[in-house]
């Protein structure tokens, strides 16, 4: 007997026992939709965090000099103690370090703080407040939708310009193009020179409620004790270039703060490779556990579908024995056993690739949580799910081809 | 006619002998004990002849049928089917003769219950290997020589109990077998369908067919041309019978 001859047999029994069918297959069923859906949603936050929150908090070959690490995962309180005794980074700091890197990067202060932003009457709470150098739009590629950011004198200068955040001047100026109208911040008046791209948002975060202002300006006050920044983000243009200016920082700062060479730093280089630390850890646990709820549930499915191609086997014995008279040699009977087990558990894991496909869909539209079904994992899917319809079959199917076809066609 | 040529183990039979068993034994063990169903059957059945088996229950006819159908493997002696010797094939060579060479007919008429009367047909075309389409023709084909060309999609529990056992005759003869092995093809029938079923064997006779006949009814025996009684596991008479 063919091949296709066997599956398109297998198909016609499975299609005549529906309800049989979908039962016995559940448990592949299960085990396929979660293996489709938990590695889609695992899958989906793995990209989001290397390719959005890293680059979105740190950048791409750029690294933070700070105080200490911003994106921290289970600290222990002694250790957060000895961070807040730390010395902050003070401007001087700040251009020490960007004067002693002799590797080609690109240099921005920044601070942070919140505050309110004030137009015409409408107060806008809970904005990030920020404080920078000019080149930190270059470095965290915040394109200016309408129009400029500010000079290197600007900077320098500390003049009262500023750069609105998306969502920021859609609140404040709805119907008016905000450039060149002046906002108040903490009372003191700015004039807005342009505003940011839409970003997005972060888990739900939304990214466009910020002001960006030069890091000498006023702002400094309403972000930071006097002379003193949050962070020097470096940005280098390769891996080992990086690497190669942190060691360099590392070495201005140490020489600076009078670090014997027992001492640890007290200071820290925050790279997104250690905000993704934070990432990984989670996702170990995640890659840890599925494989193994996935494997028990297609244990139990196969185990299943043996029982019932055990009991198909038996209800169809005189069936056998009449396909043995006329002729079926033992591989075709084998052939036909086993194209009905894999084509019952295949049946059940294409199921479950679509409801698992669908449940991340909809995991995805309810939450803030991103989803990526991956191909590979269907294609896993199909094969895990065929696989254990192949060894669930092998020992019933075998049982059926070695049936005497005299005893067989007794069977009542 | 009885005995056609003197046989001896490394013989070849003669081309126009189908069916040649020489000293055909076949034991069973029953837990221990020993039974002897055939002990030593030596037959030869002509192309062409009409052959009926009686013998009451126990006297080894059913054993012998299994043998010369090739379901079952002899304990000793020689089994030459066409030509060919089959007493010691192994079990997937055995499939292809009883696909090839022979074509049964049951007293249950067991045709697949869940297929059409097509599909049944189709079956030994199935396992022959041939491909779909000329899979349906052949199968349509015998239907229609069996009087079922309009029966054809319906399921054996839509037919009545003669036009199933056409549909097993219709099985038996699609891949034009050298023997058609009936084992009580009356059993299960009325005695009008029985009579009727009869008139298709006289005609398959006519036309070539080489047909045995497993029966302990003696009317049904009267069709065929020759009958051989079998007891207590040898043949006990065989003779023939006027038309």
């Amino acid at each position: 007997m063919h091949f296709l001859e066997a599956i398109r047999l297998a198909l016609q029994t499975i299609r005549a026992q529906k309800l049989k069918s979908v039962f016995s297959a559940i448990g592949v069923f299960i085990g396929v939709t979660f293996l489709i859906g938990a590695w889609s949603i695992v899958n989906g936050m793995n990209r989001y965090m290397t390719e959005k929150f890293a680059g979105t908090l740190v950048g791409v070959n750029t690294f933070h000099l700070r105080r200490s690490p911003n994106v921290t995962f289970d600290v222990e309180d002694s250790v957060w103690r000895a961070w807040r005794r730390r010395p902050r980074i003070k401007f001087a700091d700040a251009t020490a370090v960007t004067l002693g890197l002799t590797v080609p990067t690109v240099t921005a202060w920044y601070s942070e703080g919140r505050g309110s932003v004030e137009y015409n009457g409408k107060v806008a709470k809970d904005i990030t407040l920020e404080g920078a150098t000019e080149r930190y739009f270059d470095i965290m590629n915040l394109k200016i939708a309408d129009g400029r950011a500010f000079t290197p004198q600007e900077s320098k200068a500390g003049t009262t310009v500023v750069v609105l955040g998306y969502d920021l001047a859609q609140k404040l100026f709805p119907d008016v193009n905000p450039v060149g109208h002046s906002v108040r911040i903490h009372g003191l008046p700015y004039r807005v020179i342009g505003v940011v791209e839409r970003q997005g948002n972060l888990l739900g975060i939304s990214l466009d409620k910020f002001v960006v202002a030069p890091a000498l300006s006023p702002i400094q006050r309403d972000v930071n004790p006097p002379g003193v920044v949050d962070a020097l983000i470096v940005k280098a243009n390769s891996e080992p270039e990086m690497r190669e200016a942190m060691d360099q920082t590392e070495a201005v700062m140490r020489s600076r703060r009078h670090l014997r060479p027992r001492q640890d730093d007290n200071f820290a280089m925050e790279t997104s490779e250690g905000v993704l630390d934070f990432w990984k850890k989670l996702s170990r646990i995640l890659y840890a556990v599925g494989p193994g709820l996935v494997g028990i549930a297609l244990v139990v499915g196969g185990i299943v579908i043996m029982n019932i191609m055990l009991m198909a086997v038996a209800e169809r014995t005189r069936e056998i024995g009449i396909r043995k008279s006329l002729g079926a040699r033992r591989r075709d009977i084998l052939r036909q056993f086993l194209a009905e087990a894999t084509a019952l558990a295949t049946v059940g894991a294409s199921l479950g690739i679509v409801t698992g496909i669908a449940l991340s869909m909809l995991l995805q539209a309810l939450s803030p949580l991103p989803a990526s079904v991956s191909p590979f994992s269907i294609v896993l899917g199909v094969v895990v799910g065929g696989g254990v319809g192949i060894v669930a079959g092998v020992y019933p199917a075998s049982r059926a081809a070695r049936l005497d076809p005299i005893a067989a066609l007794r069977q009542e | 006619m009885t005995a056609l040529q003197s046989f001896r183990t490394g013989d070849t039979p003669l081309p126009d002998i189908v069916i040649l068993t020489h000293k055909l034994a076949r034991d069973y063990d029953m837990g221990g004990e020993v039974v002897r169903a055939l002990r030593g059957v030596s037959l030869q059945i002509r192309k062409n002849e009409y052959v009926a088996v009686m013998g009451p229950s126990g006297s080894g006819k059913s054993t012998l049928m299994n043998l010369v159908g090739c379901l079952d493997t002899p304990t000793a002696g020689e089994y030459w089917l066409n030509g060919q010797k089959v007493s010691d094939l192994s079990d997937d060579a055995l499939a292809r003769i009883r696909n090839k060479e022979i074509g049964f007919v049951f007293q249950t008429f067991n045709l697949l219950p869940r297929a059409t009367a097509l599909h049944n047909v189709e079956l030994p075309l199935i396992y022959a290997g041939l491909p779909a389409r000329e899979r349906r023709e052949h199968a349509a084909r015998a239907l229609t020589r069996v009087g079922l060309g309009d029966r054809m999609d319906h399921r054996p529990n839509e037919l009545s109990g003669g036009q199933r056992q056409r549909v097993a005759i219709a099985r038996a003869l699609v891949n034009a077998p050298s023997i058609l092995l009936a084992d009580e093809p009356t059993g299960n029938l009325d005695s009008a369908t029985s009579a009727e079923l009869m008139q298709v064997f006289g005609d398959l006779h006519r036309q070539g067919q080489t047909i045995v006949m497993v029966t302990h009814e003696h009317d049904i025996a009267a069709h065929a041309a020759r009958v051989v009684t079998l007891r207590d596991g040898v043949i006990a008479t065989d003779q023939l019978q006027a038309a």
